[in-house]
């Protein structure tokens, strides 16, 4: 019996095996990940707010990763799976692009999203390697290097028609920002329109508000209904005499509405980086220093 | 009567839906269309390689017996008719797979006969078309990857039950894949005769 669970295990144990040997993928958390420690705090800084600064003007998202070693697999099979994980780049134009440098390997590559390949070809990223990438970082300019290479990247991509960045791709961020200034307009304004209005309309007037400007930014018609329906409820209850009276009756004392919407939008904006749900087909230039 | 052709089109659909056959849609159009991008990235490497054979005429002219044998294995490669119907039939896709991966060989060896040739090496024209060449080379594993990939996920639905009885009722089968072999392999003269194809 316990030979026969061995050898049916066998497999799975030779699997995870494999799975382990291989580099993880670390998580998304910045545009600019280093966990080989090349680049001082400041350069990071530098280059976290420079890319982020693009992806507002120009809606690609290009991020940097250094890792020591992508071993045992080369650095395009290892790069393929950080992007396929990463997403990085909005999902319809595919335009996301991966700076990856392996310190142990002495390689890197440029990784480029499907809807970039037109303007960052192989040849484009062939060229920003060898001409302005390894040079440096064979004189141990790590920092440097990378800093120019994504200056360039930012440079030809910049050259591709792409569609706007929409205010719809950080919805949630915005959301999350919004957050107070809506709880302001339910509170104060409620009272205000309650007083003009009545209970009944002053309330709906008061999610109408909420839910309209809540559409403006993020465009997400679900979204914008739901927050206007809380906002109608929390005026309601405002007209009621306030939450407390809510809150001390059995069975709705654990019910705050702070904390719902709070929760609730929190999914979105939290992280601090997410990729749009760009795709990779392999393209793209490796090169070794 | 209306009632009773509503409700039995409305439990056929469930019945079909419960057994699998939308997930066998999805999966067959994720395949073809993984299919479709391994092709296209063949296509691409096809469309270097004039160039390529020509760039590197310009410097090694001698080396008939290498260009040859690439430019033959290009032809032989592109005159495989590439057809849905191939997915389904281990043969063909056999014989495709066995002429790339010739294809493949013979690029390699070009590679390593340019490596004598340090003009060649450096001109830019050439290293450009070699990066070209390898991001190529590249798009096609991750290309077949995915489309291995997409056959296996594929294959495991239609074999398992109650999907595998769906699948037999609609002629579902499973597909054959790519197998992940070393192409250096078999990159042998294959055993079917092209004719005269043309070269494109």
């Amino acid at each position: 019996m316990s030979r026969w669970l061995l050898k049916g295990c066998v497999p799975f144990i030779a699997a995870a095996a494999v799975a382990q040997s291989l580099q993880p993928v670390p998580p998304l958390a910045a545009r600019v990940t280093d966990l080989a420690g090349v680049l001082a705090p400041d350069a990071r800084d530098a280059l976290e707010s420079k890319l982020a600064e693009f992806e507002a003007r120009k809606g690609a998202q290009v991020a940097v990763l250094v890792v020591q070693t992508t071993q045992p697999e080369a650095i395009e099979q290892y790069s393929i799976r950080v992007v396929d994980a990463w997403k990085l780049g909005r999902e319809k134009p595919d335009d996301g692009a991966l700076l990856l440098v392996a310190m142990q390997d002495r390689a890197l590559r440029i990784e480029v999203g499907r809807g970039l390949e037109g303007a960052l070809t192989d040849l484009a990223a062939n060229r920003i390697i060898d001409e302005t990438i390894t040079p440096r970082f064979r004189e141990g300019d790590f920092a440097g290097g990378i800093a120019a290479g994504v200056d360039r990247m930012i440079q030809v991509i910049d050259g591709e028609p792409l569609p706007e960045p929409e205010q719809h791709w950080n919805g949630p961020q915005g959301l999350a920002g919004m957050l107070p200034m809506l709880f302001m307009i339910v509170f104060v304004g409620s009272t205000v329109l309650r007083a003009i209005l009545g209970r009944g309309l002053g309330s709906l007037a008061t999610g109408g508000i909420v839910g309209g400007l809540v559409w403006s930014v993020t465009h997400v018609l679900g979204i914008a209904i739901g927050v206007g329906l809380v906002g109608l409820v929390l005026s309601l209850m405002l007209g009621f005499g306030g939450g407390g009276r809510w809150s001390s009756r059995p069975g709705h004392g654990g019910w705050s509405p702070g904390g719902w919407g709070g929760g609730g939008f929190r999914t979105g904006g939290g992280g601090g980086f997410r990729g749009g749900g760009g795709s990779f087909g392999g393209g793209g230039a490796s090169g070794r220093w | 009567m209306r009632l009773i052709v509503a409700g039995f089109i409305a439990a056929a659909s469930l019945a079909l839906g419960g057994c699998g056959y939308n997930t066998i849609q999805t999966q067959d159009e994720a395949v073809k269309a993984a299919w479709s991008e391994v092709v296209n990235q063949y296509q691409r490497r096809a469309d270097l390689i004039p160039n390529l054979v020509n760039t590197v005429k310009g410097f090694a002219a001698q080396e008939q017996a290498v260009l040859i044998g690439v430019t033959e294995a290009r032809a032989r490669a592109t005159s495989i008719q590439v057809t849905p119907e191939m997915l389904n039939d281990p043969a063909a896709l056999a014989q495709f797979q066995a002429a790339q991966g010739e294809l493949t060989g013979a690029l390699k060896s070009l590679l390593v006969v340019v490596e004598r040739y340090p003009d060649l090496k450096s001109d830019q024209n050439f290293r450009d078309l070699q990066a070209q060449l390898e991001g190529t080379e590249n798009r096609i594993s991750v290309a077949r990857n995915r489309y291995i990939e997409s056959v296996a996920t594929f294959n495991g639905t239609v074999r398992r039950f109650p999907v595998n009885l769906t699948a037999m009722i609609f002629g579902y089968e499973v597909k054959p894949n790519f197998t992940v072999e070393n192409e250096d392999s078999i990159a042998q003269p294959p055993t079917v005769d092209f004719g005269t194809a043309p070269e494109q």
